[in-house]
């Protein structure tokens, strides 16, 4: 008989940062045959904290774009952390717009920190690049599948987010601020973090429970880390399985689809009476 | 009357604004320190004379100043946030502090919506109150925006939105963030019948509202010296630890950068968004308008 100790959502937290946690590049080298990265916003300059390309998956033509930490610090430098600046959603704009051109299936892999907050960052227009992500995806032309392979950091994780099915892995979190952010934001003490884990409701468990994940990917025993292989495969199980679902809609029946998804979320109520205007 | 006897008269700020203030009181620049009365305050809507500064406006002010008389409908006001994430904070409780802005704003959220017109032209109208929480967009501001540009569409009339907001609704969690993708969605529909969504950025404007709807709006407008962002300076002072430009985050800085269309005075407002509908209005200029899907670098 094995003793089994709840996980809290501060030890998923954990694991979803592990170091050792397969990143978006190993997905992808598992996943498909044949994969040629694309780079480049074609403005500027080429986003490594952003990978993109078109693959080979089983016999299917696709589009994968993940967000990508390093495995070392010195490829961790390279990538930011895996920390886009807008030229790294503007990338991923371009190659989502060259999936829906060759009608092919889009997997995106989020993992980050979230959207990278400096000066440059701010200059060259991040609210903007994220938002633009936001309405491209709305109502590309083609089946979506995000998975949540480590951290969902906000809205730099929803930038390449929206999609017909969320997918998280069970020692995931997504959260609209990070547990020490929110700790820091309401408590004014991000040494708090382990309680805004736990009160922001960020685990995988948490967004199936709400609806907003479709699916929980089950981890090996102790997280992906300590078998990065079989995370790979069973995410892999899932993903085939959506997107051959997806793959009967139509692009009208799919955009209607993606539509009443998020026109779901959101809890509130209906008053007995308005307030009377001030 | 007590008033009057202040040695310093009382700083012009948003929580005062509830208030009923007499005419006769002195108001301070919150930028320039100038005095100025009340009354020629607000008939100068609230720009003060000397310097130009922009003070903050409540939806009602804004919707007195922009919209014609009489011409308003107010939708969905009933709605109300509730706890979704059984919130537990050490400091208070979610539904304790939505209680007390709904006392103190006499509205149940941050969005007003209202159909209305300027000039006789029929629009849809959002317009956030910064004095409830900060701005802060949940799952009533999410719904109370999609349905306005889901009315905006279905009578085809363009859609203006008023974004003053600090961002998503830490007590909401991921119902906040989630918002961001609902707006974006609606906004679709929207397009497909080809209305102008035109977004007024105000002071101040962060995180999730500046990160989805309101920057990627067809016209974008914001008023002078409002600061509008994604992080906020102290974060981004943490990051790069170097001192930030001194019109970091404007709306000037952003004209700048390339990110809106056009920084407009107050006073020019409602004769701006006059025009623009009118120059909007009824159909295409073309034959046919061109089927987007065919274009080969794809739509904005």
């Amino acid at each position: 008989m094995t003793i089994h100790t709840e996980l809290t959502p501060w030890d998923k937290v954990q694991i979803a940062r592990h170091p050792q946690r397969p990143h978006t590049l190993d997905y992808i080298k598992a996943l498909c045959d044949d994969f040629f990265e694309l780079h480049g916003d074609r403005r500027q300059s080429d986003d490594e904290a952003i990978v993109c390309g078109v693959g080979r998956y089983d016999e299917q033509r696709v589009v994968i774009i993940g967000h990508q930490k390093g495995n070392d610090t010195k490829e961790n430098i390279r990538r930011n952390f895996g920390m886009p600046h807008p030229e790294g959603y503007r990338k991923a704009m371009r190659v989502m717009r060259h999936a829906e051109k060759f009608a092919m299936p889009l997997i995106c892999l989020i993992d980050t920190t979230g959207a990278h907050p400096s000066l440059a960052a701010e200059e060259r227009g991040q609210a903007q690049a994220i938002a633009q992500n936001l309405v491209v995806m709305a109502d590309l032309r083609v089946p979506i599948v995000a998975a949540v392979i480590g951290e969902g950091g906000s809205g730099g994780a929803l930038a390449i987010g929206v999609a017909d099915r969320l997918l998280m892995l069970e020692h995931s979190i997504y959260s609209v601020a990070s547990p020490e952010a929110s700790a820091a934001i309401l408590w004014r003490d991000s040494g708090k973090a382990s309680e805004a884990a736990r009160s922001m409701k960020i685990t995988a468990q948490d967004l199936r429970s709400f609806g907003i994940a479709d699916e929980v990917v089950a981890e090996p025993e102790g997280g992906a880390h300590l078998d990065p292989a079989a995370s790979i495969r069973a995410l892999n199980a899932a993903l085939r399985r959506h997107l051959d679902e997806l793959m009967r809609l139509d692009p009208p029946a799919l955009l209607n689809h993606r539509y009443d998804k998020y026109r779901a979320i959101g809890r509130f109520r209906e008053t007995q009476e308005a307030l009377a205007a001030h | 009357m007590k008033d009057f006897f202040r040695r310093a008269p009382i700083p012009f700020t948003s929580s005062r604004r509830d208030q009923q203030i007499p005419d006769n009181v002195w108001v301070k620049c919150a930028s320039c320190g100038e005095l100025i009365y009340q009354k020629q305050f607000q008939d100068a809507l609230k720009v003060c004379p000397k310097c130009g500064h922009h003070a903050r406006m409540n939806a009602r002010e804004w919707l007195a100043t922009l919209l014609d008389e009489g011409s308003q409908v107010e939708h969905d006001a009933d709605l109300a946030s509730v706890d979704a994430l059984g919130f537990v904070s050490p400091k208070d409780n979610y539904e304790a502090k939505l209680a007390a802005m709904v006392e103190r704003t006499g509205s149940n959220d941050v969005i007003v919506s209202v159909s209305g017109a300027i000039e006789g032209l029929p629009l849809e109208v959002a317009v956030c109150n910064f004095d409830f929480m900060g701005g802060s967009m949940g799952s009533v501001f999410g719904e109370k925006v999609t349905r306005a540009t889901e009315r905006a569409a279905d009578r085809g009339v363009p859609l203006l939105t008023i974004n003053a907001s600090g961002g998503a609704r830490m007590h909401e969690g991921i119902f906040s963030l989630m918002q961001m993708a609902k707006i974006s969605l609606a906004l679709t529909r929207l397009a497909q019948v080809r209305q102008p969504h035109i977004s007024l950025l105000v002071d101040p404007c962060y995180g999730g509202v500046s990160a989805s709807y309101a920057s990627v709006a067809d016209i974008i407008l914001a008023e002078p010296g409002a600061h509008i962002g994604f992080a906020g300076p102290r974060v981004i002072e943490q990051t790069i630890r170097q001192k930030l430009p001194p019109d970091f985050q404007t709306a000037e800085f952003l004209l700048k950068h390339g990110m809106i269309d056009s920084v407009v005075p107050r006073a020019e407002m409602r004769a701006t968004l006059e025009r623009l509908l009118r120059l909007y209005q009824a159909g295409a200029s073309v034959a046919s308008a061109p089927q987007l899907e065919n274009l080969v670098v794809g739509r904005e």
